[in-house]
């Protein structure tokens, strides 16, 4: 299925929003990620299912100023 | 508290503006701010902040203006190199409005005297430059149930939000419970930053400080927005508090 990973389509076979992060390769990253737009912690990923078009965030935390 | 004629002229397009006018701007004067970092973020966050008359800014920093700082801090400038930052920007801040009260923080914020210097100010701005100050400043924040503007940014893109669990937002470490091991994520000076978005996202964190103070509009609280400067657009995240976070969730209040 083809879903929106931070705007760009990209084609994934997980579901689950886990198995989704390892196939895109951030498998074990600090990462934080929503799913059209609402904020998923890691604990609740398992439980998420991806579907066709929905739009993935993956955000790394910058450390900047 | 009232204005001077001077004053009336000065914030006249504030007070004209319907969600300001004149109690939105008497609360901008008698608001206390605490900026973190007079850097990229802080410059333009600290200089928008002066302008628009907070009565007091607090400024936290324990470094000295250097060359390659000036490519986005503009709140320094040349001959400034090699002079505390905040002794530079209190230098800017004068020179902009008169009527605004600086507080010079000269030191590194640390878990001994955060909670001493979040106390004085109403609200605090995170423009800090690493992962351990972006959690003790979520943290005493939070402690001491202050709205905190936060933003960080890393190359071409920024993060910005209104972080207020004593509003039933979420707070920094609800989205990124576990801080990153050192030398994981990029700091600016190894990955390189856009001078101008630091300009972009450091406003946007004074115009959220400035709809807080001011009661104006919709708060960035419970979402987080993401500015692409390379592809040129914003996106938000909403975000609710998590129940487990051990700054702001259940377990936090005993």
């Amino acid at each position: 299925m083809t879903i929106i990973l931070n705007g760009e389509p990209r084609e994934i076979a997980a579901r689950a929003l886990d198995a989704a992060l390892a196939e895109l390769g951030y498998g074990g990253a600090h990462v934080a990620t929503a799913v059209n737009g609402d904020f998923v912690p890691r604990g609740a990923r398992a439980g998420v299912e991806l579907n066709d078009g929905d739009r993935l965030e993956v955000l790394a935390p910058l450390q900047g100023g | 508290m009232g204005f001077d004629r001077d004053e009336l002229e000065r914030y006249a397009r504030h007070i004209v503006l319907h969600e300001i006018g004149g109690p939105g701007q008497q609360r901008i004067k008698a608001a206390k701010v605490l900026v973190i970092g007079a850097g990229g973020l802080g410059s333009p966050a600290i200089l928008y902040l002066a302008a628009a008359g907070v009565g007091r800014i607090g400024i936290v920093d324990d470094d000295e203006v250097s060359l390659s700082n000036l490519q986005r801090q503009v709140l320094h400038h040349t001959d400034e190199v090699g002079e505390p930052k905040v002794a530079s920007a209190a230098r800017a801040v004068a020179r902009l409005n008169p009527h605004v009260e600086v507080v010079t923080h000269d030191a590194r914020l640390t878990p001994e005297n955060a909670d001493g210097i979040v106390a004085g100010y109403d609200m605090v701005l995170d423009g800090s430059d690493n992962f351990d100050t972006r959690y003790l400043v979520n943290r005493a924040a939070a402690r001491a149930a202050k709205p905190l503007v936060f933003a960080a940014i890393g190359r071409w893109e920024g993060q910005v939000a209104v972080f207020d669990p004593a509003a039933g937002g979420p707070c920094y470490e609800c989205i990124f419970p576990e801080r990153p091991a050192p030398g994981l994520v990029p700091a600016c000076a190894e990955a390189g930053v856009l001078g101008a978005m630091a300009g972009v996202v450091g406003a946007m964190q004074a115009v959220e400080a400035v709809k807080l103070i001011a009661q104006a509009g919709e708060p960035l609280r419970g979402r987080l927005m993401l500015y692409d400067a390379l592809g040129a657009e914003a996106r938000v995240i909403r975000v609710k508090p998590r129940a487990d976070c051990p700054v702001c969730g259940d377990a936090s209040r005993g």
